[in-house]
């Protein structure tokens, strides 16, 4: 039985930056839910011996060999940036309203 | 914030450091983890950059089989399991450093796990590092905060270059290191000094922590002594020298043991590396499960690797750095002292390879651990950044040898070596610095020192043969020091005897 909670659900709206309303965290806490116990029918047919899928695509080992391409021109990388500086892409304060989720790398 | 701290000493006496470290190793493949721009350090901003960097709609990333390569090997110079099968994950964070809003790194599926390290201190003392894990991931862009401090915090505005976005990366994360005691700090500095040695001898990285091409999180707790529960802990990153580490480690200890012996509790959280005040500071806090939204990366199929292709790869994997040093030591028959200006000035390579080129261990190591690294912390910079090679210093050796240049001019030939002006050779031609070996335009320096000094050849002709010195100082001053004094002393006496 897989179920979700508001709370979980407001959660990860507020990982995802995303401003939902009580109605809206309602609402996507039942689709939500639906989701989840539709996607759980798989544990019931899914025995021990069943590997995991990593893909649905029935592929492995694709590689690129270490050879450089062409990369874009000055023009081309700030050709959508809204501010620029020093050939660098100038972005607002990072750290303002919304608690920093910076990682560890 | 209080920045107080306990005497080392007593710190130990109370409690028990438990470390754990993740190292990030830069690879050095021509091309990224997952796109074919160029990898190179140093470049103007946002030169080396395709659509996939700044993650542009439409575009997927392809792995590069070269870091995959690498990433194996590293594995296995950890001692580590190489995965029969692993995949890659998405690490979701909104931050401009990556702008796609997460990171391709993995999670469950590690391409290595379960090794160990062995690293000797320079007193002796052999440590087994437990490794857990080392995991492929891109690296992210660089910022450059605006205002304030040239910190994050404060800042007006940041600037991003992600020339270093989806550079490969191999993370190597230890399993809690305990019972190290008053040794954590050197133990600290040791095991990150014998991966940086690792990935060199490997080949797969340019190593430089100066450059950030290996970066160190450490992670420390305390308990008090004989208690099992881990502490609390912090993770102190922004750790740039192999020094730095040690002292990292060693402030942490006693900013934590104050804290806690006086009834405090450590805020889990991460701490940003001060090298000039040497202390940390808070940075953010940190809890276990910080929320990634990890998720099996879609646009990325899994990579199987055969026992075949790891048998295969262990072949190539190179003595360990713990196990070189000792044989190392033994060859070139230094002493406990003289081995440790090597490892500790981070010249090992160089004095084996100038060894190599046919210089002696005891001319290599004179040359490197002493002018050449004056001339480096004269300049600040590192050795290896000097214009200087092995094959030159044994080719100043070889001079030094052959008697074309005496000990003296060495360092004015060196000095043109290292201000570009060619091999030795060409410095002594150029600069007309070999000895004068033609012995009439040495006799011709020595009568005319003779004869200004009549009371000295006096002396020599009625035996006191150590008076010749004055005559040899003269003439070496005549010569410009370019003379061999041994053939001028010769020279003398025979003149002295004839007249």
């Amino acid at each position: 039985m897989s179920d979700i909670t508001r709370d979980e659900v407001a959660h990860l709206a507020e990982l995802a930056r995303i401003d939902l309303s009580d109605a809206e965290i309602s609402s996507l806490t039942d689709q939500l839910g639906q989701i989840l116990q539709a996607v759980a029918q798989v544990n019931e047919v899914a025995t021990p011996d069943v590997p995991a899928t990593s893909h649905p695509i029935p592929l492995t080992n694709v590689f690129r060999e270490d050879i450089p391409g062409e990369t874009l021109t000055t023009e081309q990388v700030f050709g959508g940036a809204p501010d620029v500086e020093e050939h660098m892409f100038r972005v607002p304060s990072i750290l303002g309203d919304a608690p920093a989720t910076k990682q560890g790398e | 914030m209080s920045s107080l701290t306990m005497p080392f000493e007593k710190a130990l006496e109370l409690f028990e450091p438990v470390m754990g470290f993740e190292v990030h190793v830069e690879l050095n493949t021509a091309t990224k983890m997952f796109s074919w721009a160029p990898n190179e350090y140093g470049d103007e901003p946002n030169t080396n950059v395709t659509p996939l960097c700044l993650g542009l709609p439409g575009t997927l990333p392809v792995v590069n089989k070269q870091a995959v390569t690498s990433s194996i090997r590293l594995g296995l110079a950890l001692g580590c399991h190489i995965a029969e099968s692993c995949r890659f994950a998405r690490k979701h964070y909104f931050y401009p450093d990556l702008p796609k809003a997460y990171q391709i790194s993995q999670f469950d599926e590690p391409i290595a796990s379960e090794g160990h390290v062995e690293i000797e201190l320079e007193t002796g003392e052999v440590f087994q590092i437990p490794i857990e894990r080392a995991h492929m991931e891109e690296d992210a862009g660089k910022l450059t905060h605006l205002g304030g401090s040239g910190r994050i915090q404060g800042a007006t505005a940041s600037l991003v270059d992600y020339n270093r976005a989806g550079v490969p990366l191999v993370e190597i994360v230890t399993k809690p290191i305990e019972g190290t005691g008053a040794l954590a700090p050197q133990v600290a500095r040791e095991y990150v000094s014998t991966i940086r040695d690792m990935v060199k001898a490997l080949g797969i990285s340019d190593a430089r922590m100066d450059q950030g091409s290996i970066r160190c999180d450490a992670n420390i707790s305390l308990r008090p002594r004989g208690a099992t529960k881990l502490g609390t802990r912090t993770e102190t990153k922004n750790i740039n020298s192999l020094k730095s580490v040690e002292r990292a480690i060693r402030y942490e200890i006693q900013r934590q043991a104050a804290i806690l012996a006086a009834g405090g509790s450590i805020m889990q959280e991460t701490r940003n590396w001060h090298e000039d005040s040497g202390r940390t500071t808070a940075g953010r806090p940190k809890s276990d499960a910080d929320d990634y939204r990890y998720m099996p990366e879609p646009d990325l199929v899994p990579i199987l690797t055969s026992r075949e292709r790891v048998a295969e790869l262990a072949q190539t994997v190179p003595e360990s750095p713990v196990l070189r040093r000792r044989r190392l030591k033994q060859e070139w028959g230094f002493t406990e002292l003289e081995f440790r200006d090597v490892v500790n000035g981070g010249l090992v390579d160089v004095v084996e390879h100038t060894v190599e080129a046919g210089a002696s261990p005891a001319a290599a190591r004179k040359w490197w651990t002493g002018e050449i690294t004056r001339v480096a912390n004269e300049r600040g910079v590192e050795v290896e950044t000097l214009q200087v090679t092995p094959a030159d210093v044994a080719g100043l050796e070889a001079l030094i040898e052959a008697g074309t240049i005496t000990d003296r001019i060495a360092r004015q030939v060196l000095a043109g070596v290292l201000d570009g002006e060619g091999t030795p050779q060409q410095v002594v031609d150029a600069r007309q610095l070999a000895v004068v070996s033609d012995d009439s335009a040495l006799l011709e320096a020595i009568d005319s020192a003779l004869s200004s000094q009549p009371d000295v050849l006096a002396k020599i002709q009625s035996g006191k043969v150590q008076a010749a010195g004055a005559i040899i100082g003269a003439v070496m001053k005549a010569m410009h020091g370019q003379a061999d004094a041994k053939r001028v002393r010769e020279l003398i006496l025979e003149r002295a005897s004839q007249s």
